[in-house]
């Protein structure tokens, strides 16, 4: 048998240290994903630290008028919090869309970001797979690829990345708190999540043993007219096809502000950058939606199996965007 | 005189099922308990070079590693026929490990066992299996150059090719002609219960409990696949957690782990895996179907050509029956079908829910949908003009109908008239809004041997009915009960159904709809033989009320008998035995069923309606609501009944919408092995659904006249969707599932 040693935290400078000196070692907090991953033999951890006892808990505000939800945070806590409904629409839609009502209490925040890919060919121990196994290769590519990334792959790999909550948090600018061994650091969303590249096992900039502890979303009114689009193939427990995260704010029928992020296209959470480019400053409208639609998936690079997620994500965006602009919805 | 018949019983196991104390094939304790794991192959085409169990070895508890270089030959392979024949009934004509070739992805190479689950899986994963490997063919785009026109199919009992009148003269009469071609992927059974066998050996003596629709079915192919005796060995299978045709075949694993439990020298456990359900007991085949309708202009079919192409193994010539009720619905005077094999590297594929009828039935109904429209007819009104008044294949007369009120009255719940039949005429915000509707038929066939069933009463009045079937969520146990108890005379609570044992009168495996009709006629049979006795007892019997009565003057009710004349004398069973002294009374009843060659057509018929909401810019179908109405012949149990045809309509929406597994053409493997990847549709895909039972006598297929309901709600409903889909975005899409992608494309 593989043995795997398991013990509580007591507190999270000693979990971080047994960790970090031991690279066979993980955390363990909801484990939602990782259990599933351990029975499938891809993560073969011998040690556990489970982390769910230490105290980064808590949905709460932050002196800046933001939000602060600590890493152990339950997806439903987070999507029941009424600071988070009123002022962080897309936040608790994004997470209420996700998972099942049971996962989502048990799943932490923290651990929805580090969570894998669904690449069946990841979690099929038979198949070759360059995030799995680095150099092996990646199955997906001439593979059977419907639900897989148009965006920001290589390759090496083309996962998407399939969180929710994730993609309303790159919308917002959210950053990751962490604490290891060099002690504190905060990345923004955008630098947390890494494109694979050539080099797909490395899904984040954390180091081996550093842990998140919080997340934080910055102070933003244009959240509170925000929302979560997920297009999928069944109505619930089921990841996105294509999903957008959008706020916007409007002055006079001009876009005044607007956040966008796109899930289920593309490697990582993928904020529109460039569709908010052409959005910023124009009139609220088809025209400008289609374009800036247009915009952001013109680098798409498609399998045999997934061309229609160009097409779509574009209808989703401009879908959003028309429904926040339309029903002039505040909260 | 019927008063529990009909009744909406609750189950009389759902309290043990819900609360986990009905126990399952792998839930049962015993001393000493082996574990067995299957290690399937993970090439789809080639052999197997080495097997190095040398890691697995190393890992404690391991008991045995066995492979196709030290399991025991099988003792002989019986053929492939339907296990509804009462035979033994082998999923494919193939058992593994016998030889290193591997004909498909999954097949199994080794068989692991230890002493528990958890060391079983480990060392399963250490071991190293080393292949030669060949370039697989899985699909019909690598496989369509290669097909062959079977002569027969389905363990030989349909033809190939089927024709009556003259297609081509049919075609040329015809003023208009609809032409299509239907894809649909394949898909995999998935119950709730994953397959598996617990084996214990005494001596030379066998016991299995085994998850399958019928013991007998799983006796008799173990007994020849071993060459023992059939009365050494025993199978129990009391509780089986679903099938939907998983288990109407007996596949590899009760052989497997009677194999590995005799090697071991103690009972074994071998439970398939979630992933091993896509590899080891069959699937619906992908599959292509070619519709050729030729109508006048008034709408009346001149010609109907329907011709499927789809793969087999290399060992069977297996195509699900898609030929069968297409071929029966409309009065239809010209008509050729035929099937189209190529040999695959995949396994024998099997019955699955609504086998053949829900694909053949798809072909048609959408086609049909589309002369409907052709001709300006609506939808009903075209299927009425070609109804078939007998059967068309056989000339026969139908044994029971009730098609055309299935019609009237589906249409009436759903409000079906109230459309407007142009397509995208109705739009509610992003939505357009569409209803569809199909006509749906099932076969009633008759099981192929005798069906028996026992029945006791006991000296205090309370009944026990024995017979062989095992309880797969079909809710038999309740509605035997029922079934006894008016053929007794006695309170339904007084009476108990005992199932699934070999030891028990036999049954065959409870398939394609014929479980409570086949059942039913043996229970009814033995218990009617019970009262009888009894009546014919009592008025021979000088110290009863009843002495000298003629026994045709007996009514039984609540366990009394009681004779119509002058007085009205009566007396109960119990009393008859107590003053007797007797514990108890039993009666056997057989019944023989009507044979293939019946002079009449045995269909169950059924109208399905459906209203979707089509998000058409991203691509999103959602079901609004569904009616079915169907004529399933007597209703044992109004609850149970109604809960298997509006599961079998959802499982309808599932194969129209979501269910799809398709064969990577590269390395010949499932694409989909977990039911994170094969999408079943789960509650908040469920609209409201509505069912409407249409009573029809029938006095052919068995004895209380019942149809069956597995299959006839799942048949029909995926084209009313499908039509429904046109109708709101005016758009034919000719394939299943209908999935995001088409919608947008």
């Amino acid at each position: 048998m593989r043995l795997i040693t398991y013990s509580r935290a007591a507190d999270a400078a000693g979990a971080i240290t047994t960790v970090s000196s031991d690279p066979t070692s993980d955390f363990l907090a909801g484990g939602t994903t990782e259990i599933d991953l351990l029975r499938q033999n891809v993560l073969t951890p011998r040690r556990l630290v489970d982390i769910n006892a230490l105290p980064l808990t808590g949905v709460e505000q932050a002196p800046d008028g933001g939000l602060r939800i600590g890493a152990l945070a339950r997806m439903s806590e987070v999507a029941a919090s009424p600071l988070v409904r009123e002022r962080f629409p897309v936040i608790a839609e994004a997470l209420e869309s996700g998972a099942s009502p049971q996962l989502r209490n048990m799943a932490s925040m923290g651990g929805n970001l580090m969570q894998r890919v669904r690449c069946p060919y990841y979690r099929d121990t038979a198949s070759p797979c360059n995030r799995r196994e680095p150099g092996t290769g990646c199955s997906a590519v001439e593979g059977f690829s419907r639900g897989h990334a148009v965006l920001g792959t290589s390759e090496h790999c083309i996962a998407t990345h399939p969180s929710d909550v994730a993609v309303a948090l790159a919308a917002l600018d959210a950053r990751v708190h962490t604490h290891g061994s060099r002690g504190e650091q905060t990345y923004s969303i955008d630098d947390f999540f890494l494109t694979p590249g050539h080099t797909p096992h490395r899904e984040h900039p954390l180091e081996h043993g550093e842990l998140i502890t919080a997340i934080e979303v910055p102070s933003s009114p244009v959240a509170r007219r925000s929302l979560y689009l997920k297009v999928r193939d069944r109505e619930s427990y089921e990841f996105a096809l294509v999903s957008a995260a959008c706020a916007l704010s409007l002055v006079d029928g001009t876009i005044a502000d607007v956040r966008l992020a796109l899930g289920g296209v593309a490697t990582k959470p993928w904020r529109a950058h460039r569709a908010e480019g052409v959005l910023l400053g124009a009139e609220a409208g088809r025209e400008s939606f289609t374009e800036a639609a247009r915009v952001e998936l013109a680098d798409a690079r498609p399998t045999a199996n997934n061309a229609f997620k160009t097409g779509l994500a574009q209808r989703v965006i401009v879908r959003a965007l028309e429904t926040l602009t339309a029903n002039g919805r505040t909260s | 005189m019927t008063t529990a018949i009909g009744q909406p019983l609750e189950r009389v196991d759902g309290r043990a099922k819900v609360t986990g104390s009905a126990r399952y094939s792998t839930e049962i304790p015993a001393t000493g308990m082996a574990h067995a794991c299957l290690v399937g192959a993970q090439v789809a085409a080639g052999r197997v070079t080495a097997v190095d169990a040398s890691d697995a070895w190393e890992e404690p508890g391991v008991l045995a590693v066995l492979t196709h270089e030290n399991l025991p030959r099988i003792a002989a392979q019986p053929p492939l026929v339907p296990s509804l024949f009462g035979g033994p009934a082998p999923g494919e004509t193939f058992f593994p490990m016998q030889d290193d070739t591997v004909h498909y992805g999954g097949q199994a190479v080794a068989l692991v066992v230890a002493d528990t689950h958890e060391r079983a899986q480990h060392a399963a994963a250490l071991l190293r299996v080393e292949y030669e490997e060949s370039e697989p063919l899985t699909t019909i785009e690598q496989g369509r150059d290669q097909a062959y026109e079977p002569e027969a199919i389905f363990g030989g009992f349909l033809p190939g090719h089927s024709a009556r009148g003259d297609i081509e003269a049919g075609l040329e009469k015809a003023d208009t002609v609809v032409e299509c071609t239907y894809t649909f992927a394949a898909n995999n059974h998935n119950p709730l219960e994953t397959s598996g066998t617990t084996a214990m050996w005494d001596g030379d003596e066998l016991l299995l409990h085994d998850a399958t629709q019928g013991v007998n079915a799983t006796q008799l192919t173990v007994a020849a696949l071993l060459g023992i005796p059939l009365s050494k060995i025993r199978v129990l299978g009391h509780y089986v957690g679903g099938s939907f045709g998983c288990k109407a075949m007996i596949w590899h694993h009760p052989a497997l782990a009677a194999l590995a439990a005799r090697e071991v020298g103690r009972p074994v456990k071998l439970a398939l895996t979630r992933a091993q359900m896509f590899t080891s007991c069959g699937h619906r085949e992908e599959q292509e179907q070619h519709i050729t309708l030729g109508a006048t202009d008034d709408g009346r079919l001149t010609a109907l050509r329907h011709h499927k192409l789809s793969p087999t193994s290399h060992f069977d010539d297996w195509a699900e029956p898609s030929l069968n009720s297409a071929a029966q619905m409309y009065a239809c005077p010209n008509y050729e079908g035929a099937y189209r094999l190529f040999r695959a590297n995949t396994m024998t594929p099997t019955f699955m829910r609504g086998p053949g009828d829900s694909t053949g039935l798809f072909a048609l109904e959408c086609a049909m949908d589309e002369l409907a429209e052709r001709t300006g007819l609506d939808p009903i009104e075209l299927r009425l003009r070609n109804f078939a008044d007998s059967d068309p294949v056989s000339g026969n007369p139908w044994s029971s109908n009730g098609l055309k009120e299935c019609y009237e009255r589906g249409a009436a719940r759903f409000g079906w008239y109230e459309r407007d039949p142009e397509p995208r005429s109705r739009r509610e915000g992003n939505w357009l809004i569409g209803t569809g509707m199909a006509a749906a038929g099932y076969p009633a066939p008759p099981p192929g041997t005798p069906q028996r069933a026992r029945a006791r009463i006991y000296a205090d009045g309370s009944v026990v009915v024995q017979a062989a079937t095992p309880e797969f969520g079909t809710g038999v146990a309740t509605v035997m009960a029922q079934v006894a108890a008016d053929a007794l005379g006695v309170p339904v609570e007084r009476c108990r159904f005992e199932k699934g044992d070999t030891d028990f009168p036999g049954i065959a495996a409870a398939v394609g709809s014929a479980g409570a009709g086949m059942i039913s006629a043996a229970v009814h049979t033995a218990a009617t033989a019970l009262r009888d006795q009894l009546v014919r007892e009592a008025v021979a019997d000088s110290g009863s009320p009843l002495h000298g009565a003629d026994p045709a003057d007996v009514a039984v009710r609540d366990g009394v008998m009681t004779v119509s004349s002058p007085g009205a004398p009566s007396e109960a069973y119990a009393d008859l035995l107590q003053r007797n002294h007797r514990p108890d009374a039993e009666a056997s009843g057989t019944w023989n069923p009507p044979g293939l060659d019946t002079p009449y057509g045995m269909l169950t018929f059924g109208a399905q309606f459906a209203e979707v909401a089509v998000d058409p810019e991203l691509g999103m179908v959602r079901v609004r609501r569904m009616t079915g109405a169907f004529a399933p012949g007597r209703v044992l149990n109004t609850r149970t009944v109604r809960s298997q045809l509006t599961g079998g309509m959802l499982w309808g929406l599932g194969q129209a919408l979501l269910e799809a597994n398709h064969m990577e053409p590269r390395t010949g493997r499932w694409a989909a092995g977990s039911l994170g990847d094969y999408l079943i549709a789960v509650n908040a895909d469920a609209p409201d659904v509505e069912v409407e039972l249409v009573e029809v006598e029938d006095r052919v297929v068995n004895p209380l006249g019942v149809k069956g309901v597995g299959e006839i709600g799942q048949v029909g409903a995926n084209a009313a969707i499908a039509n429904a889909v046109h109708h709101a975005t005016g758009r034919r899409i000719r394939k299943m599932p209908i999935t995001i992608e088409d919608i947008i494309g």
